[in-house]
C-alpha cells in the first residue's frame, strides 16, 4: 500500500433502489475523494442519500439496491463488482464501517471478547491469541479493564461502551478507511463528546482515513478537514470544511447553516430562516438542478440545465449556477419580530412547584427519577429544561400535567394545588396544561384523520360543537400554517414537519396557558425544525402561552428560553436566566455540558472531561449526587453533604458547594486559557488552586 | 407456581360442572334413591370446598381414587397410557424438531423466493388440517395405496423398538403435519429479525463469510423464541393424542380421557386432563429453563 | 436497518380512504388472499345451497350400498346407501354456522377482555393472566370433551365452548397489542384532552390494534374449523344425521382397514381440506397486507 493512490475515490456514482417494480435514483453522479490520513465528512438531512453512499463503498447494498454507474476505488482497488472472496477480503482488511446504535450493532448473546477476537479471527489468529489482541483493542480505546469487559454480554454495558467496543473493532484491522455513519447520535452529550475526542485521536494514531457522515453541522465543524454537502443524492458543494462554513457557495448551505440557532441567538432577537418546500420525493424525476423547486435564487435556467460542478477554488465547488451570489439568498422566513416578549413576575406565577419528587419502585428497586424540584413559571414565560437522559427532564413534565402522580410535593395554577393525577383534575385545568410530543408518528393517532383529531381536541378543549366547530377548525388549522388540504390525510401521509404542526394544534385546541414542550424538533431536520421553533415563539407571542421546553440541543434551548433549569440525576443543579447560565459563572456540571456541544463556530470553550458515566438513578451518590464525576470536586464535603440549592445571585439559583466568586474565577480562567482539550479529570481530592488572575 | 395452583382451581371448575355426578352416571332412570347412595359414596354430596380440599389431599399422596367404570385405581390404568402416549409424542417430537427448524431456516435464507413461499404455504396448509384427516390422507398413502406402514399404531407385544416406532410412525407423522407449519413459522420469522439486525450487518463487514454469520451470529438469537413456541406446542401435541389415538386405536392418555367421557367417568376424566396439563406446564417450564439458559440477557439480569 | 429507503416525504392527499383503499388493492393482487376467498366463496355458497344443487337428497338412504365412483354417484355412496356427493356438497352447513359465531364469541371477548386488562394492567391483568395461562395448559379438545360430558352436547355447547376457550387466547394476543399502544403518546394526549378511559380503549386504540384482530379472526376460523371437526370426529360436535363432513368420515373410517371402500373418506376429507386451506391462505393473504 505503498502507491500514493487515494483511500476512497468514488466517481460518478449512481445508486438505485428498485421499489415497486421501478428503479428509483437514491445517488446521482457523486463524486468524492478522500486522501491518506484524510477526515472527509459528509453531510445532509435524512433522506439525501449519505448513508446508501457509506453502504455502497463496503458493498452492502439492500438486496433492491444496484449500482448503475461508477467507481469506487479503496487504496486503488475497484470494489464495484468485486466476488465474494475478494469483497470478504476487502472488509476483513481495508474497510471498516461503525453506525448509529452501538447496542443493535453488537450480537445480544456473543461475549465481547469473543466479538472482537472474530476479527483477528478472520486473519488467521488462534483463539487466545486473538482474545489477547483483543484486550489491546479496547485497551486502546481507553476501556478501564478491558480484561474484564472481554467476559461480559453487550447488554452488561452502557451505550458509551459499546460504541467504544465497536470502534474496538473497527480499528482493530488497522484498515485504510473507517466510516462512520452518525456514530454519536444515540448519545448524550457528556458520551458524545469523549468518543468524538477519542477518534480524534485515535485517528492520529492509526493515520486511517475517515468517512464521517452526520446531519449534525457542529460535529462536523469539531471533526473534519473537508465537508461534502449531500442533496436528493447529489453533492452539492463540496470543500474544505471552514470554507464551507464560513464562505458556502450554494444555497442549500447557505440555507441549512441560518437554520441552525447559533452563536447564542435568541427568540427576541429575529426568527430563523427556514428552507421553504420539501426534499423531491424519490418518485419525481430530476433533470435540472435538484434544489431549484425550494431556492429563493432559482432561475429559468436552474429549472432546465443540469449545473456542472463549479471550481471556486482549486478545492471548492458547488454545483450551482449562481453560486456567487449563493449568500444573497432572500431569506424565506422575514426576520421581523413579534410583539415584545416581556415577562412580568411580579404577580402570582402561573405555575409553582414545590418538591416535586418521583420514585419509580421497579423489580424491588426505587428509582428516584426526580427528587424535591421546585421552580415556578410566569405567564408568557419559557423556561428550558436541561439535561442528559435519566435526568427526569420527562417525568417531571409528566409530573406537571398528572400523567404519572408523584410520590411528593405539589403543583400549583394561580396559586391553587392541583390534584396529582389527571383523572382528578377539572376540564378546565386539562385544557390550561398541555404537551408538545417528541415524536410526532407516536403522538397523532395513525388511524384517524387531522380533521377528526383537531376536531376532537376542539370539542374537548373548547367546547365547541355543533357549525361553530368547522369554522373554528380551520382558524385553528391556519394560526399553525397547515393548509386545509392536509385536514383529509392521515399522519402517515404527512412529513414530520407537519406532522409537528398538527400536534401543536391539538395543544392550542383551548387557549392552553402552559404547554410543556418535550423535544419538539429533536425528530426533525434542521431546516424544519426553525420553522416549528419560529412557530412557538410567534404562538407565545400572540398567546402570552408560557412554556416548559426540553431538549437536549443547548443552541435550540438558548434560542427559545427566558430562564434555563440544569437537572442532573432528578436534582435541579442550576436554574437562572438563558444568558446567566450560559455566559456563566455555571454549575460545574452546566459547565461540562456547555464544553462538551460541538459548535458550528468551532472551539471557544475548553473541553471538560468528565469522569465515569452517568450514575444509576436506583443508587445515586452520596453527597452531592454530581461529585462522582465532577472535575471540580472539593473532597470530602462534596462525598458527604448534598449542597442545597441557594440563590447566589440575583434569580440564579444553584446547587454546589464552591462559592459564585470562586467559579467565577476558576471559569473565567479556564475560557480564557483556551486549554488543550484534555484536562485530565481530578480525581483525589486536591483542594482549589486559590490563584487570582 | 402460582400456575399450578391455578390450573388446579380450574380442574376442580370441571370436577363441578357436570352438576349430579350420581344422576349422570346411573342414567335417568335410576331411583333417586340409588342416585342418593351412588352420590354419598362418591361425596359428592359434601360441600364443595371440601370435595376440593380431600382431592388436592389424595393428589398430593398421589391417590388420583378409583375409577367409576373399572373399579380399579385410576393410576393403575393410567400410568400405562401415559407412557405409551409419550412414545407417540417423542416419535412425533423428533421428527418435527429438527423437520421444521430446518424448514423454517432454510425459507427465511431465500427469503421472497421460491422454496419460501413452498415451505410457508406448505407448513401453514398442513397446520390448518385436522389431524385426523391428515392421519387418513397418509393411511390411504402410505397404509393402502403403497403399502409401506402399518395402518394401526399398538405393535404386536414384546415387538423391539425399531418395530415399535415403524408402527408409530403413521400416527408420528400425523401429528407431525399439524406441528411443523406453526414451528417453521416463528423459526423462520426469527431469522429473518436476526438477518436484518445491525449485529448480523457488523459480522458481514467483519468479512466474515456468509456460513460463519449464520451459524455463528444468526442462529444463536432466531431459535431462542422458536424453543418457547416448541414447548407451547406440546399442547398441542397432547390434544392431538386424543384424536389420533381414537384414530389408530392406540391406548394412550387420549383414548382414556375419550373414553373416560364416553362413559362418564369422572374420576378417570379428572386425573387424565390433571395429567394432561402437568405435561403440559412440565414442557413449559423446561423450556423456559432452556431460554434463560441461552439467553445471556436474561441470565445475567437474574443474577445482577 | 439495512434496507432503509428514504421516505417520500409528505404526499399530497385529498382522499382520507386511500389508506383503505390500497389494502384493498394489495389484497386484490394477492394470489393467496384470492385463491383462499374464491374457495370459502365456493363453500358458503354450497352450504346454503347445498341441498338443492345436490343430485340427490343427502339424507336418502335408499340407493345400494357402498357403489365405488359412477355417473350416477360420482364419489360412490356409503355404507347405509347415500350419495357421497351430494352429502359433500351439503356438508358444509353446520360447520360453517358453529365455526364463524365460536370465533365470534371467542374474538369479541377476547378484544374487550385484552383491552382492558392491556390498558389497566394491575391486579385484574395479574389475575386473568394467570387464568389464560390455566387454560392455555389445556388442549382445546381436551377441555371441550370434558365440558361437552358435563354440559351435555348441543350445537350451542359447542359454540360457547369453542368460544369460551378463545377467549383467553385471543385476549393475550389483544392484550400485546394494546401493552405496545399505550406506551405511544397519543394515548398521552388524548387522556390530556380529558378523554375518559373507555373513549380511549374503543376509539384511540381498538383502531389501531384492528389490524391484528383482524388476523387472529381469521387464524382462530381455522382452528375452530379443525376443533369442531375433531369434536364432530369424536361424537361431541354435529350429530348424525347431518352430511357434515366429519361426521361422514367418523361413520366410515372403520372401513379403512379392510382397503376398499376409500372413497366414503377421502372426499369428505378433501373438502375439509380445502376450506381449512382456504382460511389459512386467506389469513396469511391478510396478515401480509397489514402488518406492513
Amino acid at each position: 500500500m505503498t502507491e500514493p493512490a487515494p483511500t476512497l475515490e468514488i466517481r460518478n456514482l449512481d445508486v438505485v433502489y428498485r421499489v415497486r417494480g421501478r428503479d428509483r435514483k437514491i445517488l446521482r453522479e457523486v463524486s468524492l475523494t478522500i486522501s491518506r490520513g484524510e477526515t472527509y465528512g459528509l453531510v445532509g438531512e435524512s433522506g439525501c442519500g449519505k448513508s446508501t453512499a457509506a453502504l455502497a463503498v463496503v458493498g452492502y447494498l439492500a438486496s433492491n439496491g444496484r449500482i448503475t454507474a461508477g467507481s469506487i476505488r479503496v487504496a486503488g482497488q475497484d470494489v464495484v463488482g468485486l466476488s465474494g472472496g475478494a469483497l470478504r477480503h476487502l472488509r476483513a482488511n481495508d474497510v471498516s464501517m461503525v453506525y448509529q446504535n452501538p447496542g443493535e450493532a453488537l450480537n445480544p448473546s456473543i461475549r465481547i471478547g469473543d466479538q472482537v477476537a472474530e476479527v483477528f479471527r478472520i486473519r488467521g489468529a488462534e483463539r487466545p491469541q486473538a482474545l489477547e489482541q483483543a484486550e489491546k483493542a479496547l485497551a486502546r480505546v481507553q476501556i478501564a479493564d478491558p480484561g474484564s469487559v472481554l467476559g461480559r454480554y453487550p447488554h452488561q454495558l452502557s451505550g458509551g461502551m459499546q460504541q467504544r467496543v465497536v470502534i474496538a473493532m473497527a480499528l482493530a484491522k488497522d484498515p485504510a478507511l473507517l466510516i462512520l455513519d452518525e456514530p454519536t447520535t444515540s448519545l448524550d452529550a457528556t458520551v458524545e463528546a469523549e468518543v468524538l475526542d477519542l477518534i480524534q485521536q485515535l485517528r492520529s494514531e492509526f493515520h486511517t482515513s475517515v468517512l464521517f457522515i452526520t446531519h449534525n453541522l457542529g460535529v462536523i465543524a469539531k471533526m473534519c478537514e473537508r465537508v461534502g454537502v449531500l442533496y436528493a443524492g447529489r453533492l452539492v458543494e463540496e470543500g474544505p470544511v471552514k470554507t464551507i462554513l464560513n464562505d458556502p457557495r450554494h444555497p442549500y448551505t447557505v440555507g441549512l447553516l441560518r437554520c441552525v440557532p447559533r452563536g447564542g441567538t435568541r427568540k427576541d432577537r429575529g426568527r430563523l430562516d427556514t428552507i421553504p418546500g420539501f426534499l423531491p420525493s424519490i418518485d419525481q424525476e430530476l433533470r435540472a438542478c435538484v434544489f431549484a423547486d425550494r431556492c429563493g435564487l432559482a432561475q429559468e435556467v436552474c429549472r432546465t440545465d443540469e449545473p456542472p460542478l463549479y471550481r471556486i477554488t482549486a478545492d471548492h465547488a458547488s454545483r450551482c449556477h449562481f453560486h456567487e451570489q449563493a449568500q444573497e439568498l432572500p431569506r424565506a422566513t422575514p426576520e421581523e419580530l413579534g410583539q415584545p416578549l416581556a415577562v412580568d413576575r411580579s404577580g402570582t406565577p402561573l405555575l409553582q412547584v414545590d418538591d416535586l419528587t418521583k420514585v419509580f419502585e421497579q423489580q424491588g428497586r426505587h428509582i428516584h427519577a426526580l427528587e424535591g424540584v421546585s421552580a415556578a413559571l410566569w405567564p408568557g414565560e419559557t423556561l428550558g429544561l436541561v439535561g442528559e437522559s435519566g435526568s427526569g427532564k420527562t417525568t417531571f413534565a409528566r409530573a406537571l400535567l398528572g400523567l404519572v402522580a408523584p410520590s411528593r410535593g405539589t403543583v400549583q395554577l394561580d396559586g391553587r394545588s392541583l390534584p396529582p393525577r389527571l383523572s382528578l383534575r377539572t376540564q378546565q385545568d386539562v385544557r390550561v396544561l398541555q404537551i408538545v410530543f417528541q415524536n410526532p408518528d407516536s403522538a397523532l393517532n395513525r388511524r384517524h384523520t387531522v380533521r377528526r383529531i383537531l376536531r376532537r381536541s376542539l370539542k374537548k378543549l373548547a367546547s365547541i360543537a355543533g357549525g361553530a366547530l368547522e369554522a373554528r377548525l380551520l382558524k385553528l388549522a391556519s394560526s399553525v400554517r397547515l393548509a386545509e388540504r392536509y385536514l383529509t390525510a392521515r399522519p402517515k401521509q404527512l412529513s414530520g414537519g407537519l406532522k409537528q404542526r398538527v400536534a401543536i394544534a391539538r395543544a392550542f385546541a383551548g387557549e392552553p396557558r402552559l404547554v410543556v414542550c418535550d423535544e419538539p424538533t429533536s425528530a426533525l431536520d434542521v431546516s424544519v425544525q426553525a420553522a416549528i421553533l419560529n412557530l412557538l415563539v410567534e404562538l407565545q407571542a400572540q398567546r402570552r402561552v408560557a412554556y416548559i421546553f426540553i431538549s437536549h440541543d443547548l443552541g435550540v434551548v438558548r434560542y427559545i428560553s427566558d430562564r434555563i433549569a440544569v437537572l442532573y440525576l432528578g436534582r435541579l443543579m442550576e436554574l437562572g436566566p438563558a444568558a446567566v447560565v450560559f455566559d456563566g459563572p455555571h454549575h460545574p456540571y452546566t459547565e461540562a455540558l456547555l464544553s462538551a456541544v460541538p459548535t458550528i463556530d468551532g472551539g471557544g470553550r475548553a473541553r471538560i472531561k468528565l469522569a465515569g458515566e452517568i450514575p444509576s438513578a436506583a443508587a445515586p451518590p452520596s453527597g452531592c449526587v454530581f461529585h462522582t464525576r465532577c472535575h471540580r470536586n472539593l473532597g470530602e464535603i462534596c462525598e458527604n453533604e448534598e449542597p442545597p440549592l441557594v440563590e447566589v445571585e440575583d434569580s440564579h439559583l444553584m446547587r454546589c458547594h464552591i462559592p459564585i466568586e470562586e467559579l467565577r474565577k476558576l471559569q473565567r480562567k479556564g475560557s480564557t486559557a483556551m486549554a488543550p482539550p484534555t484536562p485530565s479529570p481530578p480525581t483525589s481530592a486536591a483542594p482549589l488552586p486559590a490563584s487570582s488572575s | 407456581m402460582t400456575l399450578f395452583v391455578l390450573s388446579i382451581l380450574v380442574f376442580a371448575a370441571s370436577q363441578l360442572l357436570p352438576g349430579d355426578i350420581g344422576r349422570n352416571v346411573l342414567g335417568p332412570f335410576a331411583s333417586s334413591h340409588d342416585v342418593q347412595a351412588l352420590n354419598h359414596e362418591l361425596g359428592v354430596d359434601r360441600p364443595i370446598y371440601v370435595q376440593y380440599g380431600d382431592w388436592i389431599w389424595r393428589l398430593a399422596h398421589a391417590n388420583l381414587g378409583m375409577s367409576l367404570e373399572y373399579k380399579v385405581p385410576v393410576a393403575s390404568l393410567l400410568g400405562p397410557s401415559l407412557i405409551n402416549s409419550l412414545k407417540l409424542a417423542t416419535v412425533a417430537f423428533l421428527l418435527v424438531v429438527p423437520l421444521s427448524i430446518i424448514g423454517g431456516v432454510f425459507a427465511a435464507l431465500r427469503r421472497g423466493h421460491l422454496p419460501d413461499r413452498v415451505i410457508t404455504l406448505t407448513g401453514l396448509s398442513l397446520t390448518a388440517v385436522p389431524e385426523f384427516i391428515s392421519a387418513i390422507m397418509l393411511i390411504l398413502i402410505f397404509g393402502l395405496l403403497l403399502n409401506w406402514l402399518p395402518v394401526t399404531a399398538a405393535s404386536p407385544p414384546e415387538s423391539d423398538v425399531i418395530t415399535q416406532v415403524k408402527y408409530l410412525l403413521l400416527p408420528g407423522m400425523a401429528l407431525v403435519m399439524v406441528l411443523f407449519g406453526y414451528i417453521a413459522r416463528m423459526a423462520r420469522a426469527g431469522t429473518i429479525e436476526a438477518l436484518d439486525s445491525d449485529y448480523t450487518r457488523t459480522a458481514y463487514l467483519k468479512g466474515l463469510d456468509t456460513r460463519t454469520v449464520i451459524s455463528r451470529h444468526v442462529l444463536r438469537n432466531s431459535l431462542l423464541p422458536t424453543i418457547a413456541v416448541i414447548a407451547t406446542q406440546m399442547g398441542y401435541l397432547i390434544g392431538g393424542l386424543v384424536v389420533i389415538e381414537k384414530l389408530f386405536n392406540y391406548n394412550g392418555i387420549g383414548q382414556r380421557i375419550y373414553t373416560a367421557a364416553l362413559n362418564k367417568d369422572f374420576t378417570m376424566l379428572q386425573s387424565g386432563v390433571l395429567v394432561v396439563g402437568l405435561v403440559y406446564l412440565t414442557a413449559t417450564l423446561i423450556a423456559d429453563v432452556l431460554y434463560s439458559l441461552l439467553n445471556p440477557r436474561i441470565r445475567y439480569a437474574a443474577a445482577e | 436497518m439495512s434496507t432503509a429507503v428514504p421516505a417520500p416525504p409528505a404526499v399530497e392527499l385529498s382522499q382520507a380512504s386511500i389508506a383503505r383503499r390500497e389494502t384493498l388493492g394489495q389484497l386484490a393482487r394477492s394470489k393467496t388472499f384470492i385463491t383462499g376467498a374464491i374457495i370459502i366463496a365456493f363453500w358458503v355458497f354450497c352450504a346454503i345451497f347445498g341441498t338443492k344443487i345436490a343430485p340427490h337428497d343427502p339424507l336418502d338412504q335408499s340407493f345400494p350400498q357402498l357403489l365405488g365412483l359412477s355417473r350416477t354417484y360420482p364419489f360412490g355412496t356409503d355404507q347405509l346407501g347415500r350419495d357421497v356427493f351430494s352429502r359433500v356438497l351439503a356438508g358444509a352447513h353446520d360447520i360453517l354456522i358453529i365455526a364463524p359465531l365460536a370465533t365470534l364469541l371467542g374474538i369479541v371477548g377476547g378484544t374487550i377482555i385484552g383491552l382492558v386488562t392491556g390498558y389497566f394492567r394491575g391486579v385484574v391483568d395479574d389475575v386473568v393472566s394467570r387464568v389464560v395461562d390455566a387454560v392455555l395448559a389445556l388442549p382445546l379438545i381436551v377441555i371441550a370433551v370434558t365440558v361437552l360430558v358435563g354440559l351435555g352436547h348441543s350445537t350451542l355447547t359447542v359454540i360457547v365452548v369453542i368460544g369460551l376457550v378463545f377467549t383467553p387466547i385471543v385476549s393475550r394476543t389483544v392484550r400485546a397489542a394494546v401493552l405496545a399502544e399505550r406506551q405511544l403518546d397519543y394515548v398521552a394526549a388524548s387522556k390530556l384532552l380529558g378523554e375518559r378511559a373507555p373513549y380511549v380503549m374503543f376509539v384511540e386504540i381498538l383502531p389501531n390494534v384492528m389490524a391484528p384482530i383482524v388476523v387472529e379472526a381469521t387464524v382462530r376460523l381455522g382452528y375452530a374449523i379443525f376443533a369442531v371437526a375433531g369434536l364432530t370426529f369424536l361424537g361431541f360436535g354435529v350429530q348424525p344425521p347431518s352430511p357434515d363432513w366429519a361426521l361422514q368420515i367418523a361413520d366410515n373410517y372403520t372401513l379403512l382397514n379392510a382397503g376398499t371402500y376409500w372413497w366414503t373418506v377421502l372426499f369428505p376429507a378433501l373438502a375439509i381440506i380445502s376450506l381449512v386451506v382456504a382460511v389459512n391462505l386467506v389469513a396469511d393473504g391478510l396478515a401480509r397486507v397489514l402488518s406492513r
